[in-house]
């Protein structure tokens, strides 16, 4: 077991440090190639009334006419030890998970990230609970009553559902809801769960409900296709002549092994939702981390931009990380091979 | 005593033949393509997409002609449909009437109608050219990882894992933002939606690319295979002239299933600004506009619907059609 764990926690810095590397080539290797020039890339960082003394100074002190292979260097310094800006009028210290400052605002990156988290993570965990319960409960049910209306209705909506769009949904969800019934409350409103629980879970709920529907759907189809598939096998016949109860055996034999694949979709998807669920939140305006990339692109802000990327990243690595670890821990088969 | 037996008549008649004569429609030798072909035309809701989709395809090629037909030009303004007040839309319906079939946009009443028209050229397009990309990647890698194994298979398998790690829609629209204008010969819209479909195609290459290479993974384990490679095939001919053509029926139906995601995805970019620049119509920019007039249902109903109804035809169709080429489903 610790082997393995060892094995899958290289792996998964492996692949941290092959995002990064791809993140950083994209927004500064591919725009030196379409032409843009380490000036141009450096007024950025000092606006346009710059003269191009003070333009080339600075693209020289942030090391832009460097190999790309010193600049990444540099970039992954900053963020596993911190980096120290050299402004002539004094060092600034920028501490350890250093993703630069914002083009914007000026300010270090990380903070922002941070301030951003719960909002996000409130939205994915609700969401998360609903579509789980919701998409597995349905998806056994029609398996086990395959064939009959409760079995069509389902996974007929569950179809439309994977068919629609969340910023649809969200926005006949607020335009009915909000707008016209003035049962909950408009696009924007967020309140931190500190602050007032039963706010935060009132000012969410739509946003949940609209992102658990579509999860559900895609979980639910899943679930019933697995399900067909274990309730057929033979060690389900066993476990029903030899007695046990049918819950027992549609519980701990049947849905124990359909279950495998959906933690593992599962992993993926709360990891890269924790990153950012953009859609969502430019939909509902939450002010979350998919919102701030939003933002950033807008704005160009390149280290923002990065930052965010690489963050999400970070999720689905270690959310995905988890699964397997677990997976391990559930099947003896995995760890051994 | 008993009857002679009267042969006579019938033995003349019970040629081998015969029987097969008789039972020939039935026992034709039937291709894959043949069976999944008949059990496709059983299936009333699968046919039911197929049939949307190529009325849906038929209308985006279509599509000038329609709107000079049903329309107005996509981008002119109607101000005399506006009310100047407000800017709202004067009539009731989001001024729906003959002229304006699915009424106006408020603001500078542009028709809603044309304008969805000549989005569903510009969703499918994108839809289907990226999903051609995946396609076309996913095999190689596929083929290459599924048929040579070892290294190959192993750096292919990671890569796909990278990218299924990727937060693959920030990661897009950060790219999508970046674009140019101008560059590769192109310029404007028309480099965008290039890009765009090099964009969506690249990120979902994997779905493909693991369907392939668990198909591939079996077929070079099949009899025909060994044949063919005892009878001295090279890799390339056993590739080409074995493998490809078993490959046809899985590719085919899970690009089916893509379209529909990537025309999820480019509906997405366009919402979030980052897709096909305004003014040139698209559904999803449609919807990013419709979230400034909450109070005009039909405004954000009609591109939603649009969405809507194309991707569930694709995805009714891909539905049935992996049903159809299933060996077990039946």
């Amino acid at each position: 077991m610790l082997t393995y764990i060892i094995r899958r926690l290289i792996g998964a810095i492996a692949m941290l440090i092959v995002i990064s590397m791809v993140t950083f080539g994209i927004f500064f290797v591919v725009p030196q190639w379409a032409g843009s020039s380490p000036e141009a890339m450096a007024s950025r960082y000092v606006g346009r009334a710059a003269t191009p003394e003070t333009v080339h100074l600075v693209a020289q002190k942030l090391g832009f006419y460097d190999p790309v292979i010193v600049q990444y260097g540099r970039f992954a310094k900053g963020i596993v030890a911190g980096a120290e800006y050299d402004y002539g009028a004094g060092v600034e210290q920028c501490p350890a998970p250093c993703f630069g400052y914002s083009f914007i605002s000026g300010q270090p990156v990380w903070p922002d990230l941070l301030d951003r988290m719960p909002v996000t993570f409130s939205l994915a965990i609700g969401a998360a609970l609903l579509w789980v319960l919701g998409g597995v409960s349905v998806g056994v049910i029609s398996a086990l009553r395959r064939g009959t209306f409760f079995d069509r209705l389902s996974m007929g909506t569950a179809l439309a559902g994977v068919s629609l769009p969340i910023f649809f949904t969200g926005m006949l969800s607020l335009v009915v809801f909000s707008y016209g019934l003035g049962w909950t409350p408009p696009g924007g409103s967020w309140t931190d769960f500190t602050e007032n629980p039963a706010q935060w879970a009132f000012n969410l709920l739509l946003p949940w409900i609209t992102l658990a529907f579509l999860f559900a759907a895609t979980y639910a189809r899943l679930t019933r296709a697995g399900m067909l598939e274990t309730m057929g096998e033979d060690y389900v016949r066993t476990a029903r002549a030899k007695g046990l109860s049918e819950r027992d055996v549609v519980v701990k034999h049947g849905l124990r092994a359909a279950l495998t694949p959906i933690l593992t979709l599962f992993g993926i998807d709360f990891g890269l939702l924790i990153g950012g669920a953009v859609l969502t939140e430019t939909t509902y305006t939450l002010p979350g981390l998919g919102q701030f990339a939003i933002l950033a692109i807008r704005n160009q802000d390149l280290p923002q931009v990065m930052g965010v990327v690489l963050f999400a990243a970070c999720f689905v690595v270690v959310a995905s990380l988890i699964v397997d670890l677990l997976y391990a821990w559930v099947d003896p088969r995995v760890r051994l091979s | 005593m008993t009857a002679p037996l009267d042969v006579s008549g019938s033995a003349s008649e019970a040629r081998p033949e015969s029987v097969l004569e008789g039972a020939g429609k039935a026992v034709q030798g039937r291709s894959l393509s043949r069976i999944a072909w008949m059990r496709l035309r059983r299936d009333k809701v699968a046919l039911a997409g197929g049939i949307t989709v190529i009325l849906l395809v038929l209308v985006a090629i279509f599509s000038s002609p329609i709107i000079s037909l049903l329309g107005h030009p996509p981008l002119e303004f109607h101000q005399d449909q506006i009310d100047q007040s407000t800017l709202l839309p004067k009539g009731d319906f989001g001024g729906m009437s003959s002229e304006y079939l699915l009424g106006v946009e408020p603001v500078n009443g542009r028709d809603i109608f044309s304008r969805i028209v000549a989005g569903a050229w510009i969703s499918l397009l994108i839809g289907i050219l990226a999903t051609l990309v995946s396609v076309v990647i996913g095999t190689v890698m596929g083929v290459i990882a599924g048929y040579f194994g070892g290294w190959a298979d192993q750096i292919i398998g990671r890569l796909m894992d990278v990218f299924l790690a990727f937060p693959l829609l920030v990661f897009a629209i950060a790219l999508a933002g970046v674009i140019p204008d101008k560059g590769f010969g192109l310029e404007g819209n028309g480099l965008r939606i290039a890009m765009l479909v090099f964009i969506i195609g690249f990120f979902s290459w994997p779905s493909i690319g693991r369907i392939v290479r668990g198909q591939t993974l079996s077929l070079r384990e099949r009899e025909f295979v060994d044949a063919a490679r005892s009878l001295g095939a090279r890799n390339g001919y056993i590739l080409f002239r074995e493998i490809l053509p078993n490959l046809m029926a899985p590719i085919l139906v899970y690009a089916t299933l893509l379209i529909p995601t990537n025309i999820l995805f480019e509906a997405a970019l366009s919402f979030l600004g980052v897709g096909i620049n305004p003014p040139t119509p698209t559904w999803g920019g449609m919807l990013s506009e419709a979230v400034r007039f909450y109070t005009l249902p039909h405004f954000v109903l009609f591109p939603g619907l649009a969405i809507f109804i194309t991707v569930l035809a694709f995805n009714l169709f891909g539905d049935g059609l992996r049903d159809a080429f299933d060996p077990r489903a039946h």
